[in-house]
C-alpha cells in the first residue's frame, strides 16, 4: 500500500494534467488540479519549517560541528514566526496586514533580512575578482575564446564599453562593444541556450514518463523502490 | 568632475598601477589586497557618485515604447519574483516601470510568486506610489494581489482563470468588480505582463505557462546573471528585456528624459552603475594582469 497509493496518485494526477493540456474542454480539470497543487504547496512550507527545526535540534543536541549557528537559526526562525503569526506589535491588531510598515515583522524584513541578503550576494564580487585573476587564463584556444567573449560581455554590461568604442565610424559599428555584446548574446549564446533547453526538455519528458508509469520511484522514498 | 570623483579615480588607478608593477615583475597579487581594492572600488563611487551617460538599448527601448503606445487605462500586470539578493539590480526596474505605468494613466495589478517578492512589492507600494502618485487610488488605479504559493501551479491557473487564484486582494477585499481588474478573466487579458526576477519561478516560467499559451505581450526585468538564458525568447515570446543594473539605468534614463516632472526622481539604477562599472574595469584589469603573470611564468619555464 505504501508503494501503490503514491504511484496511483502520481499516475492519475500526472496524466490528468497532460491530457487536459492537450484537450481544451478539459482545461477546467487542469485548473482545479493546479489549485490543489497550490494548496499542497502551502503545506510543504509547514513541512519545510518542521524539517528545519528537526535538523537544527539534532545538530544542537549532538553538539555537531558549528552547532552554535543552529541556535542562531532556530532563534531567528521562531522569532520571525511568532511576530508574523501572532502579529506582535501590529498597529492593526490581529486583523491588520502582517507586513504593514511599522510592524516588527516589516522592520525585521527591511532592516535585517534585506541588508543581510544583499550582503551575501555582494560578497560574490570579491570572490569573482579573486577567481578571475587566478583562474581566467588563456591556457589554450578554448580558454582564449572564452576569455575574449567574457571580456566583451563584461564591457558591454557597462557604459564604459560604449565610451571605449564610440570613436568607431558608423560603417564599422558592428565592432562597437554594445553591438558585439548584443551579437554574442543573441547569436552564439542563443544557439547554446536553445540546445541546452531542448536537451533538458527531452530529458524532462523522458524522466516524467518514467515517474508517471512507475518505472522511476525514487520520489516516493526509500520504500518506493 | 568633483574632488571626490578625482580621489576615487586616483585610488583605483593607483591600485591598478601597483598591481601592474608587481605583475610585470612576475609577482602574484595577494588575495586580501584584491579584496581591499574591490571594496574601495565599490564603496568610493557610492560615497562620491560617479555618473555615466546611458543610451537605452533596443531591448529596453521596446518595453518603454510598448508602455508609451498603450492607450491610457490599459491594464498591466507586474510580478515581483525576486528576493533581497537580487533587489539592488531588479527593484530599480520595478520602481521606474511602476512610475512610468502610472504616469501614462494605466492600471496595475501587482503580484508575486516569491514569498520575499511580497515584501519587495511593498517597497514600491510604500516608497513610490504615495510619494509620486498620491492621487492614485487602490482598487481603481492599482491592486495588490500579493504572494501565492505554488510556483508554476499559480501560473497554470491564472493563465485560464485569474479570479480563481485571486478571489481577494492581499488585504481580503474581493477582486470581483474592482476597476483595476475590469474585464480581466485570465492573465492573457492584460495588455502587458512584466515579470521582475531571475530565479525560479521567474520570467522563464511566465513565458512557458502564461505568455506563450495565451499570447499576451510579455517583458522581463532580470538580474544580469540570468539575462543570457532569456535571449532565446526575444523577440517573439518576450518583447523586451532589462538585464541587470544597466537595464534599469537605461530605462530610468529614457523615462527621466521624457517626463520632466520626474527628472529629479531617485535613480538607483543609474547610481549603482558607477561602482558596477568601476568594479568591472578592475576585474578586467585583474584578468589581464593574471595572464601577464601566466605568460611570463610559461616563458620562464620554457627557457629554463
Amino acid at each position: 500500500m505504501n508503494r501503490t497509493l503514491p504511484f496511483l496518485l502520481t499516475f492519475i494526477v500526472g496524466f490528468t494534467i497532460v491530457i487536459a493540456t492537450f484537450s481544451p474542454p478539459l482545461d477546467r480539470l487542469a485548473v482545479d488540479t493546479a489549485v490543489f497543487f497550490s494548496i499542497i504547496a502551502v503545506f510543504a512550507m509547514i513541512l519545510g519549517g518542521g524539517n528545519l527545526v528537526k535538523i537544527n535540534l539534532v545538530k544542537i543536541t549532538r553538539r555537531q560541528r558549528d552547532w552554535q549557528f543552529a541556535i542562531v537559526t532556530l532563534v531567528g526562525f521562531f522569532f520571525v514566526l511568532i511576530i508574523g503569526l501572532f502579529k506582535v506589535g501590529n498597529p492593526g491588531g490581529v486583523t491588520g496586514q502582517v507586513d504593514a510598515p511599522g510592524t516588527p515583522f516589516f522592520d525585521v524584513y527591511t532592516y535585517v533580512f534585506v541588508p543581510v541578503g544583499a550582503t551575501m550576494y555582494s560578497l560574490l564580487a570579491f570572490f569573482i575578482a579573486s577567481a578571475s585573476y587566478r583562474a581566467f587564463r588563456a591556457k589554450n584556444r578554448e580558454a582564449t575564446i572564452l576569455l575574449i567573449a567574457a571580456s566583451i560581455i563584461m564591457l558591454g554590461a557597462t557604459p564604459f564599453g560604449t565610451m571605449l568604442t564610440a570613436w568607431i565610424p558608423d560603417s564599422l559599428d558592428i565592432f562597437e562593444v554594445p553591438n558585439l555584446h548584443f551579437f554574442l548574446m543573441s547569436s552564439p549564446n542563443l544557439a547554446g541556450q536553445r540546445a541546452i533547453m531542448i536537451g533538458i526538455a527531452l530529458g524532462v519528458i523522458s524522466y516524467s514518463l518514467r515517474v508517471l508509469l512507475g518505472v522511476e520511484r525514487s520520489h516516493i522514498g526509500k520504500d518506493g523502490g | 568632475m568633483t574632488t571626490g570623483v578625482i580621489f576615487t579615480l586616483v585610488v583605483i588607478g593607483g591600485a591598478l598601477a601597483y598591481f601592474a608593477w608587481r605583475s610585470l615583475r612576475g609577482k602574484e597579487i595577494d588575495r586580501r589586497l584584491i579584496f581591499l581594492v574591490i571594496g574601495a572600488t565599490v564603496a568610493l563611487p557610492l560615497i562620491f557618485p560617479l555618473e555615466f551617460e546611458h543610451q537605452p538599448s533596443p531591448l529596453v527601448e521596446r518595453i518603454y515604447e510598448r508602455i508609451e503606445a498603450l492607450p491610457p487605462g490599459s491594464q498591466i500586470l507586474l510580478s515581483y519574483d525576486f528576493d533581497p539578493g537580487m533587489a539592488p539590480e531588479v527593484q530599480p526596474m520595478a520602481d521606474v516601470i511602476t512610475r512610468h505605468v502610472l504616469a501614462r494613466g494605466h492600471r496595475i495589478a501587482f503580484m508575486s510568486l516569491w514569498a520575499t517578492g511580497q515584501a519587495q512589492l511593498n517597497q514600491t507600494l510604500n516608497n513610490v506610489i504615495p510619494v509620486d502618485f498620491p492621487e492614485a487610488e487602490i482598487e481603481r488605479d492599482w491592486v495588490n494581489l500579493g504572494f501565492k504559493a505554488g510556483n508554476e501551479g499559480v501560473l497554470r491557473v491564472i493563465a485560464s482563470d485569474l479570479p480563481k487564484m485571486f478571489p481577494t486582494d492581499v488585504e481580503g477585499r474581493p477582486t470581483a468588480g474592482m476597476p483595476a481588474l475590469e474585464g480581466i478573466r485570465s492573465a492573457g487579458d492584460f495588455d502587458l505582463v512584466i515579470s521582475f526576477g531571475g530565479g525560479k519561478p521567474g520570467p522563464r516560467e511566465w513565458i512557458l505557462f502564461v505568455a506563450d499559451p495565451t499570447g499576451v505581450d510579455f517583458a522581463a526585468g532580470t538580474a544580469a546573471v540570468s539575462a543570457p538564458e532569456l535571449y532565446p525568447y526575444y523577440p517573439n515570446q518576450m518583447l523586451g528585456l532589462m538585464g541587470g543594473a544597466k537595464g534599469a539605468a537605461e530605462y530610468e534614463t529614457a523615462f527621466m528624459g521624457q517626463y520632466e516632472q520626474f527628472a529629479d526622481m531617485p535613480s538607483p539604477g543609474r547610481r549603482i552603475m558607477g561602482p558596477l562599472t568601476m568594479a568591472h574595469i578592475v576585474i578586467l584589469a585583474l584578468i589581464v594582469l593574471g595572464n601577464v603573470i601566466y605568460f611570463r611564468s610559461r616563458r620562464e619555464r620554457g627557457t629554463a
